[in-house]
């Protein structure tokens, strides 16, 4: 039992029901170093941080923490170990201050009386904040931060239990590119300071950069583990899917026509969005990157008809769409993606049918004088639409959608616009959440659409699968378009730097030196 | 293996009522007799007109809580049109003494056409304060549980201000007909609810709409962004409750041949405690007809017996209120068995 590993894991197994989650794992962290984790969703990531994290007990196996053996039963004592949690989903009150989140299972009390030492927690708030770099009150509520401050207040309650382990799990899905570069420079700090991590992320650009070693699982296994210096992207992702994926973007070829599918003409609405002109044609995919809070998502949303807009004009077809309704924009062909599927996207609790037929459900109505539902025909085209996704389930009128993968749930989603045959097709970040392979059947089905004829505004926040999938990008910063690019011009950096166009001076400077 | 299957099953509130009702008979042989059986149903009929409009609320995700003020008022309403005789001594500070009443009765008073206009205007009356309520909370957005009990509030005091707390009698006799009790299950209140039930069903079931009520209450920002007209849908709801709680004011009123401005008062208890006995979703989403027709179908058993076994009206409250939360406890088991089996 050398000191030189803070944690080992030896043999863990674990199996849910007959289905091996894990499988002997067994790999180790190294004191004071990042060790990346990756692997597609489902690979069994998640249940092997909850055996750490002592939500659920292993099969077989044991862990050792500082070679002494560790059983943890439940996330107290874990927490109690020093082991800390920064989640995808952040824990925090919203409606209670840093400060009170900080310490709000153990208050500093006034000696041994039962009221809380205010100033005390004040002060020692103060102190964790300034560890990461941030320069707020502790009375700020959380819900007045961005997703970014809210996830270094993690980090800070953390660091307040002396945590030794820590770690990340998705922890850059909600930030921006100048977030990101914060967080990471935060990491490398506690990293100096002797803290051991664990960094669990799909995106392996980032993995790459941070880790020391990378553990990569696929189906409960460990395939592959390396020093960082012997890794490149490709051979994660072939450890990963267990197969060599020349290229995480299928071939695109652009044959769009010159008819116009969708116009955008001088939308504006104040604070919002300014003056936003474009045009997307026929068979074209359009991509829209801004970073968050550039007004993309917004935009795209005025475009279907869910928010409203001051002046200016959307047209389908060369048609003028007036009186803005989803309703509407669904009758002239227009169908939206949207960047929230679990609460704009699905029915979570309901099947997989019902989610796939309720956009387009007027065209089962049987003709005649009590117009009643056609079942049969509705089952029919939806199984049609499932079959040709290559939606993974048993039946589609038993199954609900909560129990399938992100991938296949976003499939569904995408299915239930596909029954409408669109000619303008929206996506928001359809691609978010779901693994490697996933991802390249929806570019796959994004291609496939646009060679149909449909016309494609595709929203991303991820450059790279915007210069992977795109025929042109327009670029937007601070509610404008700063920037549109052909496909011959596609360059990450200059395409950054637009993005960043508009930000307020300072931030800008800093956000673009540290890209 | 049969307790899970009993359960688990959809009919499972209909085995457990067809089960209380074989015990307590046992000790209770009177329960069982032809009269009692028929006082049973007739009390049913009109508490289930109310549970299936409250269901397609329930279904939307809101709650009525203005159902049985609803009902008084419309009572009242429909009692002044169509009465034939009002005495002076009671009516005679009456704001529309003189105008609209007088000692020969209302408007329609004695004409032929009282009944069928009256009860039109009762539904009428009806579905008009569910739109009230249905705009307020679906393009005023406006939360349901307090616009209802504002509702609530302000029409069962508009009904009793109407009257000045007075119960109009001499309605048509083709009025009063339909609540008369008749032998067995089959009467007019019986085929009214019926009516009621089966349009519900059809609407549920086979229609469009049906699937856009589920899809509302499931969830109202994926039903919004796939393009179902969810305001609309949503104020169909309380415009339906409203309808329904017209429904069943005819049948009250005509069972009581009079105009009550406090009718129903303590009945909204029942119409929420049957919907949720019957396994209606007071989350939205989810509920069914049958689950309806179960739930009030336990629920006047329930009544039933407790009269029967001679206790206080508070007794009987006490016992309710258990038996509802009972039920809501034996739901949470049971969808616990459920996930389990589907696991």
């Amino acid at each position: 039992m050398s000191e030189i590993n803070i944690l080992e894991f030896e043999g863990i197994s674990k199996a849910f029901f007959g289905m091996d989650a894990l499988k002997d794992v067994s790999f180790s962290l190294p004191t004071g170093h990042i060790v990346g984790l990756v692997g597609e969703n489902g690979a069994g990531k998640s249940t092997l941080m909850n055996i750490l994290g002592g939500v659920i007990q292993p099969d077989k196996g044991r862990m050792l923490l500082k070679g002494q053996e560790y059983t943890p039963r439940g996330p107290g004592q874990a927490s109690a170990a020093g082991i800390a949690f920064i989640h995808q989903e952040l824990n925090l009150f919203m409606n209670l201050s840093i400060c009170d989140n900080i310490f709000i299972d153990r208050f500093p009390k006034v000696g041994k009386l039962p009221f809380i030492d205010k100033r005390q927690a004040r002060r020692k708030t103060a102190e964790l904040l300034e560890m990461v770099e941030m320069d707020v009150s502790p009375n700020l509520l959380v819900e007045r931060l961005s997703p970014g401050q809210r996830q270094l207040v993690e980090i800070a309650k953390a660091l307040s239990i002396g945590a030794e382990i820590i770690i990340f799990d998705e922890p850059t899905t909600s930030l921006t590119a100048g977030e990101t570069e914060k967080l990471f420079s935060i990491i490398a700090r506690l990293k100096a300071a002797g803290k051991s991590i664990f960094y669990i992320s799909h995106n392996l650009g980032n993995v790459l950069e941070l880790a020391d070693e990378i553990v990569v699982i696929r189906d409960g296994e460990v395939m592959d583990v390396d020093s960082k210096q012997q890794y490149t992207i490709g051979r994660m992702i072939s450890k990963m899917v267990g197969r060599t994926i020349d290229q995480m973007y299928p071939p695109r070829e652009s044959s769009h026509s010159d008819e116009v599918a969708l116009k955008v003409d001088h939308l504006s609405q104040p604070g919002v969005v300014k003056d936003i002109n474009f045009e997307v044609r026929k068979g074209e995919v359009l991509g829209l990157f801004g970073l968050m809070g550039s007004g993309r998502t917004e935009l795209a949303r005025m475009i279907f008809g869910l928010d409203d807009y001051g002046s200016g004009q959307v047209l389908v077809a060369g048609r003028v769409m007036e009186k803005r309704s989803p309703q509407k924009s669904i009758a002239s062909g227009m169908a939206f993606v949207t960047e929230d599927r679990r609460e704009e996207g699905l029915f979570m609790d309901d099947t997989i049918l019902s989610n796939l037929s309720i956009v387009s459900i007027d065209d089962y109505r049987r003709r005649g004088p009590v117009s009643s539902l056609d079942r049969q025909k509705m089952s029919r085209c939806a199984g049609e639409v499932a079959d040709s996704l290559h939606i993974k389930c048993g039946r589609i009128d038993k199954d609900a959608v909560q129990n399938l993968s992100g991938g296949n749930q976003q499939k569904v989603v995408i299915g239930k616009w596909i029954l409408t045959e669109p000619s303008v097709f929206i996506i928001d970040e359809p691609t978010r959440g779901i693994d490697v392979g996933a991802k390249h059947e929806v570019y796959s089905l994004i291609n496939e659409l646009a060679g149909k004829g449909t016309g494609i505004l595709f929203v991303s926040s991820e450059l790279e699968e915007l210069m992977g999938g795109c025929d042109r990008i327009i670029v937007m910063s601070n509610g404008e378009i700063q920037d549109v690019f052909d496909k011959a011009q596609f360059d990450g950096q200059t395409i950054l730097h637009a993005a960043f166009k508009g930000h307020k001076r300072h931030s800008a400077a800093r956000e673009v030196n540290s890209e | 293996m049969f307790v899970r299957y009993f359960l688990l099953s959809e009919n499972f509130v209909l085995y457990l009522s067809i089960l209380y009702f074989v015990v307590l008979s046992l000790f209770y042989p009177h329960m069982a007799s032809t009269r009692n059986l028929t006082n049973v149903s007739s009390n049913m009929w009109p508490l289930f007109a109310l549970v299936v409009g409250q269901m397609f609320v329930l279904i939307v995700g809101g709650i009525d809580l203005s159902q049985t003020s609803i009902m008084a008022f419309v009572s009242v309403i429909g009692a002044m049109l169509m009465t034939s005789q009002l005495d002076p001594v009671l009516f005679e500070n009456n704001l529309l003494w003189g105008t609209l009443l007088a000692e020969t009765g209302g408007p329609l008073g004695g004409s032929v056409l009282a009944t069928p206009v009256g009860m039109l205007v009762m539904l009428g009356v009806g579905s008009l304060v569910g739109l009230i309520n249905g705009v307020s909370v679906a393009k005023l957005k406006m939360p349901p549980f307090m616009v209802t009990l504002v509702s609530m509030m302000f029409f069962s005091g508009l009904a009793v201000f109407a009257t000045r707390s007075e119960n109009i009698m001499h309605l048509p006799a083709s009025f009063v007909a339909i609540g008369r009790v008749q032998a067995g299950f089959i009467s007019h209140s019986f085929f009214i609810a019926l009516a009621l039930a089966v349009g519900a069903y059809y609407t549920l079931r086979h229609t469009i709409l049906g699937q856009w009520f589920y899809a509302v209450g499931k969830n109202m920002r994926t039903s919004v962004v796939s393009g179902v007209p969810a305001q609309k849908v949503v104020i169909l709801a309380y415009v339906f409750s409203g309808f329904c709680a017209g429904a069943a004011s005819i049948l009250y009123s005509a069972r009581l041949e009079a105009g009550r401005p406090t009718l129903g008062q303590d009945v909204l208890l029942d119409v929420i405690g049957a919907a949720v006995i019957g396994g209606i979703s007071l989350y939205g989403g989810k509920g069914k007809v049958h689950w309806a027709l179960f739930g009030v179908l336990f629920f006047a058993l329930l009544a039933n017996s407790l009269n029967m076994m001679n206790l206080s009206f508070f007794t009987v409250q006490i016992v309710k209120g258990s038996i509802i939360l009972l039920a809501a406890m034996v739901d949470v088991a049971r969808n616990r068995l459920v996930v389990r089996e589907a696991v």
